[in-house]
């Protein structure tokens, strides 16, 4: 094996991190915010937009991110309409589109996360709180959250981690992240093996590193699972 | 000779669904007063208890809690809600509620448990409310578990955290759910003792429960509910001793059994 060749590749492939890494944190970030939007209406009284809120997680959950990802960044060009509206100039940029169609999907799966945890939290305990005088926002913020986010991590971390997996998607609409760096030498140098295994270990070792965060929170988080103190 | 009215509680009827589960109930507790509420299941004694903090809404009826009236006002179906959120807020916090299930926020500590309402609803300094935390888990009984979480305590300790948190708020009445049912037989009696304390220190409670010792020897008023209604009320001795009531009888009857 020629070691100065795959240092070549690893070093390109790590030139192209930071837009994956961009891709992928953004896209949660703003599909945690519309997730957790598209939960409220849920949860809210309102008929129309609870039926929204179920179609909009049967959607997106029930076709290829792919499908999502060239319809918002090849077919909503095709409309002249979409072309001098205000969000052209959003539309027009791939990174843009790319982070859109991968937070729209991951919001349709952070919010069934985030709407199992909070129904998971016992009603009583609830109850408690409103019984000493809470409620509203405190109520979320002492009580509701800190229980629903200790039963939603585990799921919410695997979500989290898949979508770093997503972000390779985003190689198909000219964006040059590491699988599409990867490709480019493939393509360029006639050697598959190498380029893809190179590119499969940094999504490994991303994921790892994730995991192992993850799995620290929810260590921290969860002191009254474990045993009795002393 | 001037009556203070710790809680005042006047025609409360609540229905759900078709079933009318209040029919219509009334009662005064003067401080100091220690009400048990007796009733075979179904007998609406636990609804009666949460409409008085409003985890029930009642459809008819008041609360007065220290003479301050819960304002409601009528809604479209006929039935009724609070009129001002924050005055059920404000109320329910001078209001103690010990629950059944216990129901300890299982992500904090006891300690954490006891002063987490003081600091954050009653905005009181924490370094005070952490001292009077521990004075009150020592008082129940419970001193050397303030760092354990509920999970790691018995059902008679996580109840006696409980009752430690409803004090913390310094209530004008302590409400309590068929405190002692959760419990293994064993347990019952830690949670009772910590109770008889609170009732000869002078506190005003309100008890549902099928201890009858509880209701007959600690308790200075003994209501019974039978269908929604108040069946039967009066001191202990009266009841337990020659009560008029045929239902009250047989009910005390099976507990005997």
């Amino acid at each position: 094996m020629d070691f100065g060749f795959v240092g070549d590749i690893f070093v390109k492939l790590i030139r192209a991190l930071p837009l994956t890494l961009g891709v992928w944190s953004l896209s949660v970030a703003l599909g945690a915010v519309l997730g957790a939007g598209v939960t409220w209406m849920r949860a809210s009284g309102l008929w129309p937009l609870k039926i929204f809120a179920r179609a909009y997680v049967f959607v997106f959950r029930s076709t290829p991110l792919l499908v999502q990802l060239f319809i918002v960044y090849y077919g909503l060009s095709s409309f002249p309409a979409v072309r001098h509206s205000i969000f052209w100039p959003f539309l027009r940029d791939a990174f843009d589109c790319a982070v859109l169609s991968l937070a729209l999907c991951t919001a349709a799966y952070q919010s069934e996360i985030f709407r199992g945890a909070l129904a998971q939290v016992p009603p009583g305990q609830i109850e408690a709180a409103r019984a000493c005088g809470m409620s509203g926002f405190q109520l979320f913020r002492r009580v509701i959250f800190p229980i629903a986010l200790r039963q939603g991590l585990p799921a919410y971390s695997s979500e989290v981690i898949s979508m770093t997996k997503a972000t390779a998607l985003v190689s198909l609409v000219a964006l040059w992240d590491v699988l599409s760096v990867a490709l480019k030498i493939r393509n360029d140098t006639l050697v598959t093996y190498t380029p893809l295994l190179v590119a499969g270990i940094i999504y490994f070792v991303l994921n790892f590193l994730l995991a192992r965060l993850f799995m620290f929170f929810e260590y921290r988080l969860t002191p009254h699972l474990r045993g009795r103190p002393r | 000779m001037p009556t203070s009215y710790a809680l005042t509680v006047t025609g409360l009827r609540k229905r759900f669904g078709d079933l009318e589960v209040l029919k219509g109930i009334s009662l005064d507790a003067r401080e100091g007063d220690v009400i048990s509420i007796l009733g075979s299941s179904g007998s609406g004694k636990s609804t009666f208890l949460r409409c008085i903090n409003l985890l029930e809404t009642p459809d008819a009826g008041s609360v007065a809690v220290g003479g301050e009236t819960i304002r409601m006002r009528p809604t479209r179906g006929g039935r009724a809600e609070p009129a001002d959120r924050r005055q059920v807020d404000r109320i329910r916090s001078e209001l103690g509620m010990v629950f059944q299930s216990f129901n300890l926020w299982s992500h904090m500590t006891i300690l954490e448990n006891v002063i987490e309402a003081p600091i954050h609803v009653l905005k009181r300094p924490k370094a005070e409310c952490v001292a009077e935390a521990r004075g009150l888990l020592e008082k129940v009984g419970i001193g050397d578990k303030w760092a354990h979480y509920p999970a790691h305590l018995s059902g008679g300790q996580q109840q006696r955290a409980a009752i430690a948190r409803a004090l913390a708020m310094k209530p004008k009445v302590m409400l309590f759910d068929e405190p002692t049912s959760a419990l293994d037989p064993e347990l019952v009696g830690e949670v009772l003792r910590v109770m008889r304390a609170l009732a000869e220190e002078g506190r005003t409670m309100l008890v549902v429960t099928h201890e009858m010792s509880f209701a007959r020897d600690v308790s200075s008023r003994v209501v019974f509910l039978h269908k929604g209604l108040v069946e039967v009320e009066g001191p202990p001795d009266e009841l337990f001793g020659d009560c008029r009531s045929e239902r009250f009888r047989q009910f005390i009857a099976k507990d005997k059994r």
